[in-house]
């Protein structure tokens, strides 16, 4: 086990005027990752996804429960613990703001103990990889939002962890930012077998990134399994939404695709489809057949949506 | 390692000339008026004032002027931002040891700071006023590590400020408290041994003489030989007793944490 806990709970004391007032941010959560496993640790703001990460890395003093990470005990083998793991905060920077992004690279080796040469070998690999050689040069606070996250990505790998920690890697990307952080995490577990944990908000990183979901919810597990086991469990379905030349009339009966509902007296049409099993563009093609498109989107499940409806099955 | 902060600290500190700039600016213009003051007192004293002729005293004034930019007697650091907005976080996740982390890079900043803000400074001294230096080659020596360790104890005293935020979270009211009480008794405004005798003993009874005036006594030769010896050793002695502070108060402020903004 790469991740172990037992009842790990997290308590926070809030002030509310003058009364203080107990909230559990982690309540009594056990969980257990094998290392090489890629999961996904979802929930909703505030569900405690971050809290959990801080006590695995040695961040914050558990309240109650045991933690193992590597096998180590966080809070005691921090410094052990740092040289094993690689963690990104999305909203917070690990690279020296005024410097240029080459030099944290150089500072963090020299942190990390890491040889000149392995350093500077490990250093241009990741640059060459996620295309950091134009920016390299360039103080942080220079650079864009999207070649930061992957000056930090690079940052955490610099050492070569076995377990790397993503706390909200893609928030505030553009969609090809995402995309290419998103193959690049691929191919690094495909090469070196690192085990990743990741929170998002961006079920499309789950998706491509993720074969185990955990959901938490209100500091409890809410959900432990396979992604398709959520969206069978959920039935958490993309939405196709087409718009149509004529009003029609519900296009129901189509092969793998559910009609929720129609605008406009059937101009606008929602239909539910599982990726699983068809496609975008054979739906599409379904509904071409039926009646003439105009304009197409597709609905996404918000994560939000998913963890709802986990919390009230589980109720 | 820490060495590696220490440059990370001195390369910050130059990428920001301008700055660096208005700060030399506003050192000459308060040594002036130091200078000024401080002459007069000396004046009507009739030449001599505990043991300060002209010479002494402008030394005094263009030395502790120069370590302004050096020595931390504002009681700011980066990290007492970094507690603040959740920052110090990312320093729990290295495998370094927090507080040498935040000293090391401070005391960088600081030793960078000696060549645009010091070295000008002393010039200004030199040309502008003149000042007595010593002549032997060993004030100079013994000065210079002098100067090491009174940079450091101010930022490692300045490093307790910030870990009191894990506690306070507004740590504002410190800060106050540390500038107008670190600048009196490291002798910013005058020597210490210019004050009545009761506030002398307080001073010395804190570390704050070990960050400014220790220092330019041993380099001005006001104090040499063995008493300078022992002048540093004070220094050291409080170094020592600060940086085990700053790890009791680390190691408690960790079970507090709460890490401000998720």
């Amino acid at each position: 086990m790469i991740i172990e806990t037992t009842g790990l709970t997290r308590e926070f004391r809030v002030r509310e005027g003058l009364r203080r007032r107990t909230v559990r941010a982690v309540d009594e959560l056990s969980l257990a990752v094998t290392a090489g496993e890629s999961v996904g640790y979802i929930g909703a703001n505030g569900a405690g996804k971050s809290t959990t990460i801080k006590m695995l890395v040695g961040i914050l003093v558990p309240t109650a429960g045991e933690v193992r990470t590597c096998g180590l005990r966080p809070v005691q083998d921090r410094r052990d613990l740092a040289r094993r793991v690689g963690v990104v905060f999305g909203q917070r920077s690990q690279l020296w703001w005024d410097l240029p992004v080459g030099e944290s690279f150089e500072i963090l080796a020299t942190i990390h103990g890491l040889r000149d040469g392995e350093a500077r070998a490990r250093s241009a690999e990741l640059v060459e990889l996620l295309e950091i050689g134009d920016y390299l040069a360039t103080p942080v606070r220079q650079v864009s939002l999207g070649q930061r996250m992957r000056a930090e990505v690079a940052a955490a790998l610099l050492h070569r962890p076995e377990l790397l920690i993503l706390d909200e890697p893609t928030i505030g990307l553009d969609v090809l930012s995402k995309q290419r952080l998103r193959e690049f995490l691929v191919t690094q577990r495909r090469e070196h077998g690192t085990t990743l944990l990741l929170t998002t908000h961006d079920m499309g990183d789950i998706e491509r990134l993720c074969d185990r979901v955990l959901v938490v919810d209100h500091g409890r597990l809410a959900y432990d399994g396979s992604l398709d086991g959520l969206a069978r469990t959920v039935g958490a379905r993309r939405v196709l939404v087409v718009d149509l030349a004529a009003p029609a009339a519900d296009l129901v009966g189509l092969p793998d695709a559910t009609h929720i509902r129609s605008e406009g007296g059937g101009l606008r049409q929602h239909l539910a489809f599982d990726a699983e099993s068809t496609t975008a563009a054979r739906l599409l093609f379904a509904v071409s057949e039926r009646a003439e498109v105009r304009d197409l989107s597709i609905e996404e499940p918000e994560i939000e949506d998913v963890v709802r409806s986990i919390y009230a099955a589980s109720r | 390692m820490y060495g590696r902060l220490l440059v990370a600290g001195v390369r910050r500190q130059s990428s920001y000339p301008l700055a660096t700039l208005a700060g030399l600016v506003a050192n000459a213009t308060f040594g002036l008026l130091k200078t000024g003051i401080l002459f007069a007192a000396v004046g009507s004293a009739g030449g001599t004032l505990a043991g300060y002729d002209v010479g002494a005293m402008s030394a005094y004034v263009w030395l502790s002027q120069g370590l302004l930019g050096s020595v931390n007697l504002r009681g700011r650091s980066d990290m007492m931002l970094r507690v603040r907005s959740g920052d110090v976080a990312i320093d729990f996740l290295r495998p370094v040891d927090v507080q040498g982390a935040a000293i090391a890079t401070d005391v960088g900043q600081g030793l960078f700071a000696l060549l645009p803000r010091g070295l000008p400074s002393v010039l200004i001294g030199l040309l502008a006023v003149g000042m007595t230096m010593p002549t032997s080659l060993g004030p100079y020596v013994l000065g210079a590590f002098s100067v090491l360790v009174g940079i450091t104890v101010s930022h490692a005293f300045v490093y307790l400020l910030a870990v009191t935020g894990f506690w306070l979270v507004e740590t504002r009211g410190v800060t106050v408290l540390y500038m107008s009480v670190a600048g009196l008794f490291a002798g910013l405004y005058t020597p210490i041994w210019l004050f009545p005798d009761w506030l002398r003993a307080v001073a010395e009874a804190t570390p704050f003489p070990s960050m400014m005036m220790y220092p330019v006594d041993v380099l001005t030769g006001r104090v040499t030989g063995g008493d300078a010896v022992g002048v540093v050793g004070v220094q050291l002695a409080w170094l020592a007793g600060v940086l085990l502070l700053g790890q009791v108060l680390t190691r408690a402020g960790r079970r507090t944490l709460e890490v401000q903004g998720g």
